[in-house]
């Protein structure tokens, strides 16, 4: 049976998964790749945005070969009311430049290229499999379990995503905290790219991407839109909790905010051609599970709950490539299969992937600020509505007109509390 | 317009799924539902896979988006067991 095991199984192939065994099949390890869906990324569904360091990390000029989407040069913010908008659009040529900051990306195109390149540097890759469980022999992990068949190898790497049954299987962390992640639903939306780039000011490889608040019905959350070649992505994401507390269904507030006067005429001309969702680990660093290894076993990606949202920047997959380059540098430089695990978490410090989480560690404290996601997206709108309204009238007093829009949807109590409480989570 | 709002059906329908007839891949169990307040499931599932039914808690996997939003949301255990669908079942996504 030697002939049979693995030097490793990596569980997922996202981009967590893939660049782990990318990484490791580049350094002559025999490593199986086992996705569950059809083909890598069929069961996957991101925002989504990819930080380009994170493809040159795995490898130089990696980004070139990929199948990227629109590089991100215009980053707008947009704060939404019942049907008027204020957007901030910052423009950064410099983010298309050189090795360009990041791109949109979809998913299954981006899932089954990494897959293929794992392929190429002589991983093999096993799509339609599902893996029901782990094996565990003397208390270590030395194989997986699909249906009747055992597949074994020094070490398997769950980079199985955010509900990761098998670092739960492996007994690393209790069950998924409700608190800890956000909703996400989705729509792609495919659209002639000449409109895309009309729309949205950009030249056509380039692109922008959007965050928006107020759209949200008041639960914590915010929505999402990047510029795809000749798609959008449109979606919400929501904090379940408090989206359990509301009446209406978040689809219904989900379409109300693609119908919204602001955001239709974007997509409009355009076909909606897939409704997905997923979960987002949301509140970062605190949200990580003490324990990311156990003898024969890694966790990384989605699975070990890597993320960050500060509200304007969404980061998940470049996270995930870095731990799963993490993981492969400590399963080809460990001495011991013991000492594996360590010098997993000293390789996710090494990359400053942990120094990352920690810079955002208590930014998710923003989002119990209630306000953020109704009260200040009408203010800053009630605030343009003074500001821009001419009808002939004698004007208010500038400072008195801004005071009123103001204390419409805020006590300077509440505005002082909220501050306080933004200043303490930076 | 060619852009309009989507009822439930509408959205599903987008999405290209293989059923495992006869073969869910989450169990529930009505009667813990019933016993169940906040029943979140009906709000937050995105496929509504969850809807009332007679006052029950019905359950339909066959549109199912394999989130795991109902797995993090099901305070009283009505769900017994959750798993993935078995390979080359479940939906399949193209262009997301």
């Amino acid at each position: 049976m030697a002939e049979d095991k693995f030097d490793a199984i990596v569980v997922g192939a996202g981009p967590a998964g893939s660049a782990c065994a990318y990484a490791l099949a580049k350094e002559g390890k025999s490593v199986l790749l086992v996705e569950r869906g059809n083909t890598a990324g069929s069961k996957n569904v991101s925002g989504g945005r990819l930080y380009t360091y994170a493809l040159e990390l795995v490898e130089t000029d990696m980004y070139k070969r990929a199948p990227l989407q629109r590089k991100i040069v215009r980053e707008q913010i947009m704060l939404l009311n019942e049907r008027g908008a204020t957007t901030v659009d910052y423009f950064n040529p410099e983010f298309g430049e050189e090795v360009p900051q990041s791109y949109s990306v979809v998913r299954t195109a981006l899932d089954e290229w990494f897959a293929s390149e794992v392929e190429a540097q002589g991983g093999m890759v096993a799509s339609g499999i599902l893996v029901d469980g782990l094996i565990e022999e003397n208390g270590k992990i030395v194989g997986i379990r699909t249906g009747d068949e055992e597949m074994r190898a020094d070490i398997v790497v769950a980079a199985d995503g955010v509900n990761s049954l098998l670092g739960q299987k492996a007994g690393l962390f209790p069950e998924v905290n409700s608190h800890d992640v956000g909703v996400g639903v989705k729509e792609t939306i495919e659209l002639p790219d000449n409109l895309i780039s009309a729309r949205f000011g950009v030249k056509d490889d380039e692109g922008a991407a959007r965050v928006a608040i107020g759209c949200t019905d008041g639960i914590s959350g915010g929505a999402f839109l990047y510029t795809n070649r000749g798609s959008i992505s449109l979606g919400i994401v929501f904090n379940p909790e408090q989206a359990a507390k509301q009446q209406r269904h978040i689809q219904d507030i989900f379409q109300d905010f693609k119908m919204h006067p602001a955001i239709q005429p974007l997509i409009e001309g355009g076909t909606s051609v897939e409704y997905g969702a997923h979960l987002v680990p949301e509140i970062g660093f605190q949200g990580i599970p003490k324990r990311l290894h156990r003898e024969g076993f890694l966790v990384v990606g989605d699975a070990a709950q890597l993320g960050i949202n500060t509200g304007l920047i969404i980061r998940g997959m470049d996270l995930a490539i870095v731990s799963g380059v993490a993981a492969a540098r400590a399963i080809v430089n460990s001495p011991t299969l013991a000492e594996t695990g360590p010098l997993y978490m000293k390789k996710l410090d090494e990359l400053s992937l942990m120094a990352n989480q920690r810079a955002y560690q208590n930014f998710h404290n923003i989002f119990e600020i209630s306000r953020i996601f109704g009260g200040y997206p009408k203010l800053a709108n009630d605030a343009m509505n003074f500001m821009f309204t001419v009808d002939g009238k004698t004007p208010k007093p500038m400072l008195k007109g801004l005071m009123g829009a103001v204390k419409k949807n805020a006590t300077l109590g509440q505005l002082a509390a909220d501050g306080w409480k933004a200043y303490r989570s930076l | 317009m060619t852009i309009k709002r989507l009822g439930p059906e509408e959205l599903l329908s987008l999405d290209k799924f293989s059923v495992d007839e006869g073969n869910p891949h989450i169990l529930v169990d009505k009667a813990i539902c019933a016993t169940c307040k906040p029943k979140a499931c009906l709000i937050v599932c995105p496929a509504r896979c969850y809807r009332l039914k007679d006052e029950q808690v019905n359950f339909e996997y066959a549109g199912c988006l394999e989130c795991g939003t109902c797995r993090v949301m099901c305070k009283d255990k009505g769900i017994t067991a959750w798993n993935y669908p078995r390979a080359t079942f479940g939906v399949t996504f193209r262009c997301s």
